[in-house]
């Protein structure tokens, strides 16, 4: 079970070329920009199409290039939280959280949507545009809405880079939350070390497309393999 | 009012909103394939369905006569099978005001469309939702300014349709003489009287609806 993955994917000579896999932890994708975090992600998801490789999450295949296995975004469990959060700017709160899920009846889906709202906080927003609420507020939107289909995988791409740091650590409180309601592996893409250290079970670390170490926080800051990983973890 | 110029009045409002439709029907789609599919020769059909909008409107007529006249390319199947010859009706200006107005609506509604974040559709597609799903909930509301902005612009522009009306509808008072025709007509007939009420009437109402799409375009944007 958990989350394997195997990736190679060329794009305009850069090259990401990259392997690894977590059980139901959190990992953390850090490195700098352009290291090919973001593009993890969005391969996983199924938006862009590796050269090579094999994903395969809780025992079910999404992409495999030898058996020429690749199912569409909409067939993958995984939650996406983008960095920009994509909320659809034309729905209320309350329909941009119902538009994450398409299977279950009118009124399950709103008695979910019910249980989200109260989960994140947001009750009393339901009538609300996205243009209307906070920052933080929109975040959870965002992660309410992810959660809806029960995906089997959270994927999030910075999602807390434009907020203050007092609502940074709020919302990093909400992730352990969700580590502990849902009980899915989480794979954050983020800059920021303190981030990193607080959520990570695992960190990868990558670099110019190749992952340079893999380890916990503690391991990593006593043994770094090289220099990249010292600075990454000093310096940020 | 006399007759005569009701009926103009009547036949170009008629051409206008039947060819907007159609052109609502046809358009939507075809931008939105421009807009979000990459296919070989998307940028000819462009090229093709903008070229109404340059060409000279005789030019297009004379297309139109070539695809669409009894003896056509197109016309001559139509002819045979059902006994329909298009030409000299108010068919057949539908079908050039449709012509003429339709690359109006795949620009504004294209632009819209391209402009639309692409995260939003990516969203929508990890929650789970189909292509069509996305596009009529997501992509066309959020584009509807410039739909809505080339609806009107392609009305207005329907309702002033002359050159290749006059080509493939020919010039029939009572049939085929929309308002720019009469006008034509009356102004060559010397009867100035008539020409200054129908000039006046079909400047307003183009002005008229020029303003409703600035209004509409900018209040959304």
């Amino acid at each position: 079970m958990g989350l394997q993955v195997q990736l190679v994917k060329k794009v305009n000579g850069f090259t990401l070329d990259v392997e690894w896999a977590i059980e139901n932890q959190s990992a953390v994708l850090f490195g700098f920009s352009g290291a090919g975090k973001t593009m993890t992600l969005q391969l996983l998801a199924g938006l862009i199409t590796p050269d090579v490789g094999r994903i395969v999450l809780d025992g079910a295949c999404y992409f495999d290039h030898v058996k020429g296995i690749n199912l569409p975004p909409q067939q993958r469990a995984f939650g996406y939280v983008f960095q920009d959060l994509a909320l659809f700017p034309h729905m209320r709160v309350l329909k941009n959280i119902l538009y994450g899920t398409t299977d279950l009846s009118k009124q399950a889906n709103l008695e979910k949507a019910r249980a989200m709202i109260h989960t994140f906080k947001l009750d009393g927003l339901e009538s609300r545009y996205p243009h209307e609420i906070s920052g933080g507020q929109k975040q959870r939107v965002a992660l309410a809405r992810a959660l809806m289909r029960q995906p089997h995988a959270l994927l999030l791409d910075e999602p807390f880079s434009a907020l203050d740091r007092p609502l940074r650590h709020e919302m990093r409180n909400y992730l352990l939350t969700i580590k502990d309601l849902f009980k899915i592996p989480i794979i954050l893409v983020t800059h920021d070390i303190d981030e990193a250290s607080s959520i990570a079970d695992t960190l990868i670390i990558y670099d110019h497309g190749r992952i340079v170490q893999t380890g916990s926080p503690q391991q990593l800051r006593s043994q770094p393999v090289n220099t990249v990983v010292s600075r990454l973890l000093s310096v940020y | 009012m006399d007759e005569s110029i009701v009926f103009s009045i009547t036949l170009s409002l008629r051409v206008a909103i039947v060819s907007t439709l159609l052109i609502l029907v046809v358009g939507i789609p075809t931008a939105y394939f421009l807009a979000r599919r990459d296919f070989r020769g998307r940028e000819i059909l462009d090229v093709v369905l903008t070229l109404p909008l340059v060409l000279p409107p005789t030019v297009t007529g004379y297309y139109l006569i070539v695809i669409f006249g009894r003896n056509g390319l197109l016309g001559h199947y139509l002819y045979d099978w059902i006994g329909l010859s298009i030409t000299f009706t108010w068919y057949a200006a539908v079908l050039a005001s449709f012509v003429v107005a339709l690359p109006l609506m795949i620009k504004t509604a294209r632009a819209a469309i391209e402009s639309v974040d692409k995260n939003l559709i990516n969203a929508s597609y990890t929650l789970g939702h189909s292509e069509w799903h996305t596009a009529t909930q997501v992509v066309l509301p959020l584009a509807r300014r410039g739909i809505v902005a080339g609806t009107i612009l392609s009305f207005a522009r329907a309702l002033g349709e002359f050159g290749a009306t006059l080509m493939i509808a020919g010039n029939l008072p009572g049939k085929t003489d929309t308002m720019p025709i009469a006008i034509y007509n009356l102004a060559s007939d010397g009867d100035w009287s008539r020409v200054h009420l129908m000039v006046l009437l079909l400047t307003l109402m183009s002005g008229v609806f020029l303003y409703a799409a600035n209004r509409y375009s900018r209040r959304l944007l």
